[in-house]
């Protein structure tokens, strides 16, 4: 067990807590650096979706996890990002652009969605992203002037001068550096005062406005903030899959998402990149565990469906803090050994639910 | 402009058919310690949430320190120096108390979005300083123990202190006290009586508050305001006020017809 002796503010402030974050992290990007010098070009491809997959997560975690609401349309945000990259990119511009472009566009279009979201809550807000998402949809599939409609678009690859990233490690360290510095952004604005605002709206907005935060104006932020960074990830999607179309973009794309973010574990930020890991690395566990299963369920058609839809059950039942959570108490396990108790993480029932006024 | 911080003009609700709250005026001078009474019902609450724009009235106004509240948002009103408690409690379940108290310092941010997202020394500054006003706080109310415990995990009584801090935090000029004693046990209330006299004597804050426990009003308020059925009853110095005929009958009850009693006693309707 480690224990902490604060004799400081800055150690409170600073992001590693301890030497032992500091060593254990500096040794996670190290070996991913390493990596496509470790692993196969197929594995190397997948780590590149998982950070993909991570930046969009943490754009999502940031709205749902750290603001509380939920957006049931956040593969719209992906789909504005990969379409202004397959447009850009066609025209030759240099790639930190489009994928500047990519976030500040996105970032536009979730100030225009958030502006239901300061009216409506919970289930409502889910509605109106939900059709949101649809609309974005179609309107890439009827746009077909610019994209292309529903037969599709090819996006050249990324280009900046004469540099082009024509290789899969080229692409890899490009998604590397935007996955780092995407996840250090939003952890500088969660432990500063606009973090604490966010979850302070999520926690209790009637309190949160009588300590002076204007909910309209965080809650948009959130939105933006959220939606830049999916639309960072769609461009990086759009580079990677070569070829986009809008129902890539549709609903099941919005609920993987979700999935996403709710096995990783809600209000973490290490829950987004957890949750995208268990997104990629599933479909290839279901294809290995194919060949061991009767085929009278092994090659029945919706067998993915049926296991995501079951594990979404299992977490929210058993491990509503998700992968993370999970995590938490291992490491708390190993740590007391072998004092651990069974409720230690057990929540106890709030003592009063106050009647919110709102 | 004289000594008053807080004035309310013939303050009207009324939530469909329900008048909630009728021509209530009163005026709470820089300083004091002024207490809502009433039974259930009286519209204590109300007045509290037009003070802090969660409602707005539907005739008359509040001016604090000259500005008219109606004119500005809800949001706004804590940076105008005006800080609350909730009746049941309105903290941040899931966070700790020391993160509950640095969002009391919301309103003294002076930072922007960019700079917080990369972290300028500006911000490192800021948060420094943000915490070593917390900490005068957690001081000043006895919660070193508490600093980094969830609030979901907090005993009752620790929570409303919790409640109490975070609202200091803000530096409020006029600090909006629910039902401070509520669900305290005797102990607990002594101490809440003394807290109250401290925030008025040492940092020299105003305060408004609604209570019920007698004993609690009459040690720490300089003046009560006594309410029912959104009317106001009786205004004066706490022994005047206990011992008002309307008052008594309004709590007790009586025989008689009040509004008769009111004509009868002078007591401002």
């Amino acid at each position: 067990m480690r224990f902490i002796f604060k004799t400081s503010y800055t150690q409170d402030i600073d992001l590693a807590k301890h030497s032992g974050h500091v060593w254990a992290y500096s040794a996670l990007v190290l070996l991913m650096c390493a990596a496509p010098w470790l692993v196969e070009e197929y594995w190397l491809a997948q780590i590149t979706f998982v950070l993909i997959y991570g930046i969009v997560g943490l754009g999502l975690m940031v709205l749902a996890g750290f603001t509380g609401l939920f957006s049931i349309g956040h593969a719209a945000f992906m789909g504005v990002g990969a379409y202004v990259a397959a447009v850009l990119s066609a025209h030759g511009v240099a790639f930190p652009l489009v994928i500047l472009v990519a976030a500040g566009l996105s970032a536009l279009v979730g100030a225009i969605v958030g502006l239901p979201a300061l009216r409506v809550k919970g289930i409502y807000l889910g509605i109106a992203t939900l059709s949101f998402g649809f609309i974005v949809e179609e309107g890439l599939a009827r746009w077909e002037s610019v994209t292309g409609g529903n037969a599709g678009m090819h996006v050249k690859a990324m280009t900046f001068m004469d540099w082009k990233v024509d290789s899969a490690d080229k692409f890899y360290a490009v998604c590397l550096v935007l996955a780092v510095i995407s996840t250090l952004a939003v952890l500088n604005v969660l432990r500063s005062p606009t973090g604490r605002a966010f979850v302070a709206i999520r926690d209790s907005e009637i309190s949160a406005q009588s300590m002076g935060i204007h909910l309209a104006y965080y809650k948009t932020l959130s939105f933006m903030l959220s939606a830049a960074l999916a639309g960072v990830g769609g461009a990086l999607y759009a580079f990677k899959m070569q070829f986009i179309s809008p129902d890539q973009f549709g609903i099941l794309q919005s609920v993987d998402l979700l999935l996403m973010i709710v096995v990783g574990g809600l209000g973490s930020v290490h829950g987004a990149f957890l949750g995208s890991i268990f997104l990629i690395t599933m479909p290839q566990l279901i294809t290995l565990g194919k060949d061991w299963l009767p085929p009278a369920i092994g090659q029945a058609p919706g067998l993915q469906s049926v296991v995501y839809g079951l594990v979404l059950i299992a977490f929210v039942m058993f491990e509503p803090l998700g992968l993370y959570g999970r995590w938490l108490k291992v490491r708390t396990w190993f740590e007391l050994f072998p004092f651990y108790r069974k409720g230690m993480f057990k929540r106890q029932k709030s003592f009063q639910k106050s009647d919110r006024l709102k | 402009m004289n000594n008053t911080l807080l004035s309310a003009h013939d303050l009207t609700v009324r939530f469909g058919g329900v008048l909630a709250v009728n021509r209530v005026s009163f005026e709470v001078k820089q300083g004091e310690v002024f207490t809502l009474i009433g039974p259930n019902g009286a519209g204590k609450t109300t007045v509290f949430n037009l003070i802090s724009r969660i409602y707005t009235p539907t005739s008359g106004h509040l001016s604090f320190l000259g500005h008219r509240l109606s004119d500005v948002p809800a949001h706004a009103v804590a940076s105008m120096g005006i800080a609350r408690t909730f009746q049941n409690i309105e903290l941040f379940e899931h966070a700790t108390v020391l993160q509950n108290l640095l969002i009391g310092r919301h309103v003294h941010n002076r930072t922007g979005f960019w700079q917080q997202m990369l972290f300028s020394p500006a911000v490192r500054q800021a948060e420094k300083n943000t915490r070593h006003k917390v900490e005068e706080v957690i001081d000043f109310l006895e919660l070193q123990h508490y600093r980094d415990t969830l609030v979901a995990g907090l005993p009752y009584g620790v929570r409303k202190v919790v409640e109490l801090a975070r609202a200091l935090c803000t530096e409020p000029k006029l600090l909006l006290l629910d039902e401070p004693s509520s669900g305290l046990n005797v102990e607990e209330t002594a101490d809440m009586a003394f807290w109250i006299q401290d925030i008025q004597k040492d940092l020299g804050i105003t305060v408004l508050m609604v209570e019920h426990d007698m004993s609690l009003v009459s040690k720490v308020s300089d003046r009560v305001l006594a309410m029912n059925q959104g009317e106001v009853l009786a205004m004066g110095v706490p022994a005047q006020v206990q011992s008002d005929p309307a008052v008594i009958e309004a709590y007790l009850g009586g025989g008689f017809d009040a509004t008769a009693l009111r004509r009868q006693t002078g007591a401002p309707a």
